[in-house]
C-alpha cells in the first residue's frame, strides 16, 4: 500500500472527523434529525471500512463499536443519552489521536481502547434499561419500529444515499459474483467482524488492487455526498506564488499606464485600458482564493463549549452570527488559537452555573454568541456571554496583589481600564486552577497573537448581565494600508493600524509648540505632553529637509499602549502596500517589519512601530516593570510565606520608612489648602469624615525642611491608615513602592514610634508602627481615635 | 583529471573574480537601490527584483578594496541560494570562464583578513588570476 493512498485518507478523515464533531453535537440538540445520525453513521463507517482495508486494526476495532452503536441509534433501538453522545465524541478523539499518530509514526500508536469499545458496547446492549432512563427520547423509541436488535452494520440497503456498499460496487465492477458477496455478509451475520473486503480478500475471492480501487470509488462517492463536486484542494504555495505573481502584473501594469499616457496612439490606450481592468480582477480574484470563512474555525466551538460545560457543570447554548464573513487563511491561522481560549474562558468562568443563574433570574442555560462583521476595512470578532460579568474590584486587587499595578493607579481606575488588566502578563483570576484554563498563559497571549497581526483586543463587561471580548482584525496581512513618509531623502511606509493622527505644526508655531523635557522633546497635544521621536535620528539619516520647509510634521502613532509623535520630513500619501519579507540578516533591526514595492517600482521599508518605539527606549520602561512584576510574582510564589506586603516611602530629609500595607487603607493627595485646623490639629475632610493628619517627619523628630512655598504648590502626599472604620492620614514626602519582604527586624527600634530598622530593596529602611504613630501625635482627637480602636 | 568547471566572471579594479556558474541567477544592470539605514556597511540597498526585494551588499567594501570612483553604472550578481537571494554589486562583468581543476591553488597564506574568508581559492589562467568567491560567506556580510 502506498503512502499517497494513507496520506489521502488521513487528509480525508479529518474532515471527516471535524464533520463528526459539529454532527454529534447538533445531533445531541436534536436527536430525533434522522438525516444528521445517518450521516455520522457514513462517516464513521467509511473511516472504518478504509482503515480495515489499510490494516489499521486497532483503529477499525475502535471505529467498528462504534459503527455497532450508531446502528443501533439510527434504527431507533436505543436513544440518544449525553453518555452515548460523549462515548462516540470520545472516539472521535480516539480515532484523531491515532491518525496523528498514524501521520507521524506511520502506526497507530500505543494505546489501549478497550475501555473505550467497552463503554461503546455497554451503551449499545441493555437498550430496555437505558430506555428507562432517558424520558425524553422515550416517544422516539415508541414511534420507531422494532428492528432487530444487532443488526449487521455492513447492510447498507438502509442507508438512504451513496456511498454505494462495497461489495455492491465489487460486483458492478465485475470482479466478484453477488454470491461471493452474500457469502460475505452471512459470514459477518455469523459474527465475523471483519469488513466484507476482507472476507473476500481471505478467501481469494478478490485481488488487492481491485478491492482498493473499490474503496476508492466507495470513498469518491462518499466525498462528493458531503462535499460540493465543483471545489477542489490547492496548495498555498501554489497561491502564494500566484498573489506575488500577481503583484507582479499590478507593478508593470502601473508601469504600462503611465507610459502610454505620453503616446498618442489609440490602440495602445485601448489595450492599456483592456490590461487594466483585467489586472484589477485577477488581482481580486487571487485575493479571494486565500480568504476563507470565519466559520472554518468556529466550526469547531460548538464541540468545545459542550465538553467544557460539561466538565463544569454548566449548561451553555453557542449562537453565530456572520459565519460567512471572509479572512485570510494567515489570519485564520492566526486567530485560531486566541478564539478557542476566549470561548472556553467565556464558558469556564463567565457563564455561572444553572444553580446561580437561576437565582440571578435569568435562564438556566447561558448564551454564548460569536458575531463576526466587516466594518471599514476590517474585521470585527465578538464572543459575548450572558454570564456574571467581571469584577472590577476583584480585577484591581489581584493586580496589585501580583504588583502588576501601584495601589494608587488602582484607586484611580476606570472601570473600563480595569477590565483591560486581565490582559497583562500574569494575570489570572481564576481562582483555582482548573483543568480548562487559569494555567497562568491566558489572556496576555491572546491580546499579544492578535496583536503580533495587526489586530486589538478590549473588553467591555456590565455587572451581572455578561461579558463582551471585541477584536478588530485586518482582512489579510498581505495587503496592508499604510502611510507614506519622506525622511532623510527615503520613502517611508507606515502602517495605518498604529497611526493615530497626523499633526501639522507651522513654522511660526515651532518655537512656542515644542518644549524640552531636560532634553527630551515633547509636544503637548490637547493638553498631554507626547513625546518625540525624530525618525531621522532614529534611522542616523542625515537632514535633508532644513531649507525650505522649517515646519515639523509630527505622526501621533500608537505601540504597546504608548503613544508617541514621530517626526518626518514629509508626509506623502496612503497607499494599499504589499508587504515583504527583508532578508534574514536584515530582520534584526528592530526598526523595520519588512519591505514592499511602491508604484513607481521602487524599494520602500516598512516601519515596525513597536520596534522604532523600543529603540527610542519608549516602553522599555513598561517591558521592565513587566518582567519585574513577572520576577517578583516568581519570588513570592516561591517563598509566600513570612512575606509581608510593605509599602515603602520617603520622609523629607530622604530617608526611607516602610509601613505594613495591610495598614494602608488607600493612598490619596490632598491640595495644601484642603487642609484645615481644629485646634492644634490638621485635619481635612475625606469621604464624610474628619481625618486627622499625622506629619510622619516631624513627629519622628525631622525638621520641616521645605519652604512654604513648595508646600502650597505640590499636592500633600497622604496615606490613609483605617482602624476600626477610622482614619488617620500619615502625610509623607514621596511614596516609592510596594515590596514584598519577610520582615527581619535588623535593629531593634531606637525611637518611639519605630518597630525597627531594616533592609529593603538594598536600603536602610525604617518600619513605623503606626498605631504607636496616632498615639505619639498626642492630641486629643485622633490619638484617642485610634487608641480607642488599639486598646 | 580533466576536470573543469565553469565560472562567472567579474571585475572589480584590476582584479578578476568569479562564483561558479551555477550558483549565479543573473546578471542585471544597475536597479535604482533604496537605503537601508541601521544596516551593516556592507549593504547598500534593497533593489526590486521583478516583485523579489533583494539586498545588494558592497563586494568592494568587502574585500577592502575601496570605493569604485565614479566609474559608471555597477554591475548586480544574483544569486540565490535556498534560503534567500543576494545581489553583489561589481564593477564589471567579465565572461563565463571555462578553466580545468588542475589550475586550482589555495590562498596564500600571507593573505590576511576578512578577504581570507571570502577568496576560497584561485584558479591560475593564461594571462592571470582567477578568484575564486565563496557567495554564501559573501552573503553573510550583510550581518555585520
Amino acid at each position: 500500500m502506498s503512502d499517497e493512498i494513507v496520506r489521502e485518507f488521513l487528509v480525508e478523515s479529518n474532515e471527516n472527523l471535524d464533520l463528526l464533531d459539529r454532527e454529534l453535537v447538533k445531533l445531541e440538540k436534536d436527536p430525533s434529525n434522522r438525516d444528521t445520525l445517518s450521516s455520522i453513521f457514513r462517516t464513521i463507517h467509511t473511516i472504518k471500512g478504509t482503515c480495515g482495508f489499510l490494516g489499521f486494526g486497532k483503529l477499525e476495532s475502535v471505529a467498528h463499536a462504534g459503527e455497532n452503536l450508531l446502528s443501533l441509534l439510527r434504527d431507533g433501538a436505543i436513544g440518544l443519552s449525553p453518555e452515548r453522545t460523549t462515548a462516540l465524541l470520545s472516539l472521535v478523539d480516539a480515532v484523531r489521536q491515532m491518525l496523528g499518530s498514524i501521520e507521524s509514526q506511520a502506526n497507530e500508536g500505543e494505546r489501549d481502547d478497550g475501555a473505550l469499545i467497552e463503554t461503546l458496547k455497554k451503551l449499545q446492549k441493555d437498550p430496555e434499561k437505558l430506555d428507562a432512563l432517558e424520558l425524553k427520547t422515550a416517544t422516539e423509541v415508541n414511534r420507531a419500529p422494532e428492528p432487530p436488535a444487532v443488526e449487521p452494520p455492513e447492510k447498507k440497503e438502509e442507508a438512504p444515499e451513496p456511498p454505494k456498499p462495497l461489495g455492491r460496487i465489487l460486483v458492478e465492477q465485475g470482479t466478484v459474483t453477488p454470491e461471493d458477496v452474500a457469502y460475505a455478509v452471512q459470514k459477518q451475520l455469523e459474527g465475523d467482524s471483519r469488513s466484507i473486503g476482507e472476507i473476500l480478500l481471505e478467501r481469494g475471492l478478490v485481488k488487492s488492487q481491485d478491492l482498493l480501487a473499490a474503496v476508492q470509488t466507495q470513498q469518491q462517492q462518499a466525498a462528493k455526498s458531503a462535499v460540493s463536486e465543483s471545489s477542489i484542494r490547492v496548495d498555498v504555495v501554489l497561491l502564494d506564488r500566484l498573489m506575488n505573481l500577481v503583484g507582479e502584473l499590478v507593478l508593470a501594469r502601473n508601469q504600462i499606464l503611465q507610459h502610454t499616457q505620453g503616446v498618442q496612439d489609440a490602440v495602445l490606450m485601448a489595450s492599456g485600458q483592456r490590461l487594466n481592468l483585467i489586472t484589477s480582477e485577477l488581482q481580486e480574484g487571487v485575493m479571494k482564493t486565500r480568504m476563507q470563512p470565519i466559520g472554518n474555525i468556529w466550526s469547531k466551538f460548538p464541540r468545545t463549549v459542550r465538553d467544557v460545560a460539561m466538565s463544569c457543570g454548566k449548561e451553555v447554548r453557542i449562537e453565530m452570527e456572520g459565519k460567512e464573513t471572509d479572512l485570510d487563511k494567515t489570519i485564520i491561522e492566526a486567530i485560531k488559537d486566541p478564539l478557542t481560549h476566549l470561548v472556553r474562558n467565556s464558558v469556564d468562568h463567565g457563564i455561572e452555573t444553572p444553580e446561580l443563574r437561576k437565582s440571578a433570574g435569568k435562564s438556566p442555560e447561558g448564551l454564548l454568541l460569536l458575531r463576526a462583521y466587516h466594518e471599514g476595512g476590517q474585521v470585527n470578532i465578538e464572543i459575548r456571554d450572558d454570564g456574571a460579568g467581571l469584577n472590577t474590584e476583584k480585577i484591581k486587587k489581584k493586580a496589585v496583589q501580583r504588583r502588576l499595578i501601584t495601589v494608587e493607579q488602582a484607586a484611580r481606575m476606570r472601570e473600563h481600564e480595569a477590565c483591560n488588566l486581565i490582559f497583562l502578563p500574569g494575570f489570572s483570576t481564576a481562582e483555582a486552577v482548573t483543568n480548562v484554563s487559569g494555567r497562568g498563559v491566558g489572556m496576555d497571549v491572546v491580546k499579544t497573537n492578535i496583536e503580533k497581526i495587526g489586530g486589538t483586543v478590549e473588553v467591555q463587561t456590565r455587572a451581572g448581565a455578561g461579558t463582551t471580548v471585541k477584536m478588530k482584525i485586518p482582512l489579510t496581512l498581505a495587503i496592508i494600508p499604510a502611510l507614506l513618509v519622506t525622511s532623510g531623502g527615503e520613502r517611508f511606509a507606515i502602517p495605518q493600524v498604529n497611526l493615530l493622527e497626523l499633526v501639522r505644526i507651522e513654522e511660526q508655531n515651532v518655537a512656542k509648540a515644542l518644549e524640552l523635557v531636560q532634553g527630551a522633546p515633547v509636544y503637548r497635544l490637547r493638553g498631554q505632553l507626547l513625546p518625540l521621536v525624530h525618525l531621522n535620528e532614529q534611522l542616523k539619516l542625515e537632514n535633508s529637509n532644513s531649507g525650505e520647509d522649517a515646519g515639523v510634521n509630527i505622526i501621533v502613532l500608537q505601540a504597546d499602549g504608548r503613544q508617541f509623535g514621530l517626526v518626518v520630513d514629509q508626509v506623502n500619501d496612503t497607499e494599499e502596500i504589499v508587504v515583504k519579507p527583508l532578508n534574514k540578516q536584515l530582520k534584526t533591526i528592530r526598526a523595520f517589519a519588512g519591505a514592499t514595492i511602491l508604484g513607481d517600482g521602487r524599494v520602500a521599508l516598512i516601519l515596525d512601530v513597536r520596534g522604532l518605539a523600543l529603540s527610542a527606549g519608549l516602553v522599555d520602561t513598561r517591558q521592565e516593570r513587566e518582567a519585574a512584576a513577572a520576577q517578583s510574582e516568581e519570588r513570592a510564589e516561591q517563598s509566600a510565606e513570612g512575606k509581608q506586603s510593605l509599602l515603602v516611602f520617603e520622609n523629607k530629609e530622604g530617608g526611607r520608612m516602610a509601613i505594613e500595607l495591610s495598614m494602608v487603607a488607600r493612598l490619596e493627595e490632598f491640595a495644601r489648602e484642603s487642609v484645615e485646623k481644629t485646634g492644634e490639629r490638621e485635619v481635612v475632610q475625606y469621604r464624610g469624615q474628619i481625618m486627622p493628619l499625622i506629619h510622619v517627619t516631624e513627629l519622628l523628630g525631622g525638621d520641616a525642611i521645605l519652604g512654604e512655598e513648595m508646600q502650597k504648590n505640590t499636592p500633600m502626599q497622604v496615606v490613609v491608615y483605617a482602624d476600626e472604620g477610622r482614619n488617620v492620614g500619615l502625610v509623607v514626602e514621596q511614596i516609592l513602592d510596594i515590596v514584598e519582604e519577610t520582615l527581619v527586624l535588623q535593629q531593634p527600634a531606637k525611637r518611639a514610634g519605630v518597630r525597627g530598622t531594616m533592609v529593603i530593596q538594598k536600603k536602610v529602611t525604617d518600619l513605623l508602627d503606626v498605631r504607636e504613630l496616632v498615639r505619639l501625635s498626642g492630641g486629643a482627637g485622633p490619638a484617642q481615635l485610634a487608641g480607642e480602636a488599639h486598646e | 583529471m580533466n576536470e573543469r568547471r565553469q565560472f562567472c566572471t567579474f571585475w572589480m579594479g584590476q582584479r578578476l573574480y568569479g562564483m561558479p556558474v551555477e550558483e549565479v541567477q543573473e546578471v542585471i544592470r544597475e536597479q535604482a537601490m533604496t537605503r537601508v539605514p541601521l544596516a551593516g556597511s556592507m549593504v547598500r540597498g534593497l533593489i526590486n527584483l521583478r516583485g523579489k526585494i533583494v539586498t545588494a551588499i558592497d563586494l568592494r567594501k568587502g574585500l577592502g578594496l575601496g570605493d569604485q570612483g565614479a566609474k559608471g553604472p555597477l554591475m548586480n550578481v544574483v544569486v540565490s541560494s535556498e534560503e534567500q537571494v543576494v545581489s553583489f554589486l561589481v564593477d564589471a562583468i567579465g565572461d563565463v570562464l571555462d578553466v580545468e581543476e588542475e589550475s586550482f591553488e589555495q590562498i596564500p597564506d600571507t593573505l590576511q583578513g576578512q578577504a581570507r574568508q571570502l577568496v576560497g581559492g584561485v584558479y591560475k589562467l593564461g594571462d592571470g588570476l582567477l578568484h575564486v568567491l565563496d557567495s554564501e560567506k559573501c552573503s553573510q556580510l550583510s550581518e555585520a
